[in-house]
């Protein structure tokens, strides 16, 4: 099959763009089966999937306010990504920006609007930068592998949230109940994101998709961007280029755990219009610290690919609620299925790759440079970029 | 007071515990050393954990018998360690990430059939503390020990544990033997470090690591029935909370050794038993933050990995996939 693509290249070049789609249909046949051995007819099953997520003008609006906050961490995890590290915490980041984000409500709540909510934003940034600031710094200079340390400030995240929830940001109302319900006060109204009455869409969708084109204008036109994805190409002949490995490495993390963070601070004033926790992460974000690397890798690592992505994946999660609603299979199957997907688009890279290699020897056509991808230099260790 | 943490009985409830809680991480770091000193980063291991967890719990309700829990986690554990070698090794798929999917995977998916096949919280009877065996078969062996001074209080701390504990253990020099004292540790080693040269002396790079990744996700399915029919005996969704990263941390962080993670895994177990004692006896600290301490050992791993990263050196092939020729 392989060889049909190389004999034909512009075929060929369709089929690798095509392949997160094909992995994606894969993973739902997988699905299929299981819902088979649920005991739903898959069929009806996915045509309520679609219905719910698709099927009214409120169940469109909520699928696109589930894709925002996807969006906004693929886009940071395309950052880090093209850096050649592996950002695995978004949910802490999406964490402490939602964290700083409601600070600057609570502190001011007086204040008018049109000044709170750009400064919390803002607020959502730093706190996400800091959060992806400090594994980016333990990986340049103490060569901390980053996927461990990301994975242990989630839990730490976490933990810090609970803390501030139970403890000095509880709602003042809550303080004085038995049962003291970890949640901040309901930020002012004057603080909620515009919305598109009557549907639930807030103006954060249009910022996360302005943002996808500004991060691809900052990845592909600017000299940072350039550096950034040269240090993630070869770090190597980055150094003798003259990049400052080291600094670009730290400046990737700390913009992907940004985009992170304003993601939270964007479902703080946009969705939940306080902060609230039942314990776990993912009690607060749903998730979209984890699923943002599945949608991230979907649009192959592209911020404008996210764009569709994130509505794909945003439209799962809305569909899977009302799935579970109308024929009692639990969302955790959505959950699965994301794993699949992952497993799928991240090994599909395979044909990419063989292609890539068959196109070089093939006799038909000239070389073509390997096509894949991942960035050649997101391999596990920091020694790469020592 | 602080004075009350230093009372004998405490100081034996502080150790047995950690003892204790160092069983899932012993049993999952050491799978996951050998899968990464042949190569292969498995990031599934929470995954793998939860499915085996649940697999273990299952069986031990329907057939109450805590042996067949455990051959269940360890089929459920070896299947999706197959299937990562074969994600990570036949189509060399990035190591980090497809971890991840197979982390999402075990996550829903355990969660899926816990909702489906059981529905609510339940408590199962799983391996039970040796005391209670030599209790019964030697009825006045227990009480005798006890009662002389300081044997007593070792032995309390070992009769405390069940066998999953002992295992545990056990493994650690066995694993050692098996790295350093054998052929088969050497090809993995050889796998690990230098791929190219093991394949020109006639070692199968790909066999090997698919025994490695299949032997860590039975370890990771073992790991996880260690929490669900061992010591904590209920299964809920999410039951390792995260458990199984801490797992391939600790790998980092004893140096790709068995006793380097032997070390990693009592340390962390102890200073978190220390915590769980410390909320226990209600112990006033400066101010109300259990949440705090409960951070504490994740904080104490970054800290060590920063101290550990310069002085170990990482298996030179980890993380990337072997190919004849390039």
């Amino acid at each position: 099959m392989l060889d049909f693509f190389v004999k034909y290249p512009r075929l060929g070049r369709l089929f690798d763009m095509l392949l997160p789609l094909l992995a994606t249909l894969a993973a739902l046949g997988v699905g299929a089966i299981m819902l088979q051995l649920l005991g739903a007819n898959p069929v009806t099953a996915y045509g309520a999937l679609l219905q719910g997520a698709f099927g009214s003008q409120n169940a469109l609006a909520d699928t696109i306010v589930r894709a925002t906050p996807l969006l906004l961490v693929a886009l940071g995890i395309c950052i880090a990504f093209r850096a050649g590290v592996i950002n695995i915490g978004g949910e802490g980041q999406l964490v402490a920006g939602a964290i700083l984000g409601t600070l600057v409500g609570l502190m001011f709540p007086e204040a008018p609007g049109i000044v709170i909510v750009p400064l919390a934003l803002v607020a959502g940034f730093i706190g996400g930068a800091i959060w992806g600031g400090i594994p980016g710094l333990l990986k340049a200079y103490y060569n901390v592998n980053e996927i461990l340390s990301t994975i242990m400030l989630n839990i730490i995240a976490v933990q810090g949230m609970n803390y501030l929830l139970r403890q000095p940001m509880i709602d003042p109302a809550q303080a004085q109940l038995a049962s003291r319900i970890p949640q901040t006060a309901r930020l002012a109204q004057a603080f909620d994101l515009p919305r598109w009455i009557p549907t639930r869409l807030h103006l954060g969708a249009l910022i996360a998709v302005i943002l996808a084109f500004v991060v691809y204008i900052f990845l592909w036109r600017t000299t940072i961007g350039y550096r950034i994805r040269a240090v993630g190409l070869n770090p190597d002949a980055s150094r003798y280029a003259g990049i400052n490995v080291k600094r670009n490495i730290v400046l990737a993390l700390l913009l992907s755990g940004a985009f992170a963070g304003l993601a939270g601070a964007v479902q703080v004033y946009g969705v939940h219009h306080r902060m609230f926790t039942d314990g776990s992460l993912a009690g607060f974000t749903g998730s979209a610290g984890f699923n943002g690397i599945v949608v991230a890798l979907f649009g192959k690592l592209n911020p404008i690919g996210a764009i569709p992505a994130a509505f794909i994946f945003g439209a799962l999660i809305v569909g899977a609620n009302s799935l579970q609603r109308a024929m009692q299979v639990p969302a955790a199957l959505i959950t699965a299925l994301n794993g699949l997907v992952v497993v799928f688009v991240v090994s599909s890279d395979y044909f990419s790759r063989r292609l890539a290699r068959n196109r070089r020897t093939g006799a038909e056509t000239p070389a073509a440079p390997p096509k894949s991808t991942l960035p050649p230099a997101l391999s596990i260790e920091g020694e790469a970029s020592q | 007071m602080i004075s009350d943490l230093f009372t004998t009985t405490v100081l034996i409830g502080i150790l047995t515990s950690g003892i204790r809680l160092a069983t899932p991480y012993l049993f999952a770091s050491i799978g996951e050393m050998f899968g990464q000193r042949s190569g292969v980063l498995n990031l599934g291991v929470e995954g793998m954990m939860l499915m085996g967890a649940f697999a273990a719990f299952y069986v031990t309700l329907t057939y109450g018998n805590p042996w067949l829990g455990l051959l269940a986690a360890v089929i459920v554990g070896g299947v999706m360690g197959l299937a990562m070698a074969f994600i990570s090794v036949t189509l060399g798929a990035e190591q980090g990430i497809s971890g991840i999917g197979v982390y999402l995977f075990g996550l829903g998916m355990s969660d899926l059939l816990f909702q489906r096949m059981l529905g609510t919280v339940e408590t199962v009877r799983g391996f039970r503390p040796v005391g209670d065996f030599f209790a019964t078969q030697f009825p006045n062996l227990l009480p005798a020990l006890l009662a002389i001074p300081i044997i007593g209080s070792i032995t309390s701390i070992l009769a405390q544990q069940n066998i999953m504990v002992y295992l545990a253990y056990a493994l650690v020099p066995v694993a050692w033997f098996v790295l350093y004292r054998t052929t088969l540790g050497l090809k993995i080693r050889a796998a690990g470090e230098n791929p190219a040269a093991a394949d020109a002396l006639g070692v199968s790079v790909a066999r090997t690591r698919y025994a490695t990744v299949t032997l860590g996700g039975i370890m990771a399915g073992i790991a996880g029935a260690s929490l669900s029919i061992a010591l904590l005996n209920v299964f809920q969704q999410n039951l390792t909370s995260g458990l199984g990263f801490i797992a391939v941390a600790l790998v980092y962080f004893g140096g790709w050794r068995p006793y380097g993670v032997l070390f990693g895994a009592l340390l962390f177990s102890m200073v978190n038993a220390l915590q769980l004692w410390i909320q226990a006896l209600n112990i006033p600290i400066p101010f109300d933050a259990s949440e705090l301490l409960i951070m504490m050992p994740y904080v104490l791993t970054i800290v060590v990995l920063i101290f550990s990263a310069g002085r170990v050196r990482t298996p030179a092939a980890l993380g990337t996939p072997y190919e004849r020729g390039s």
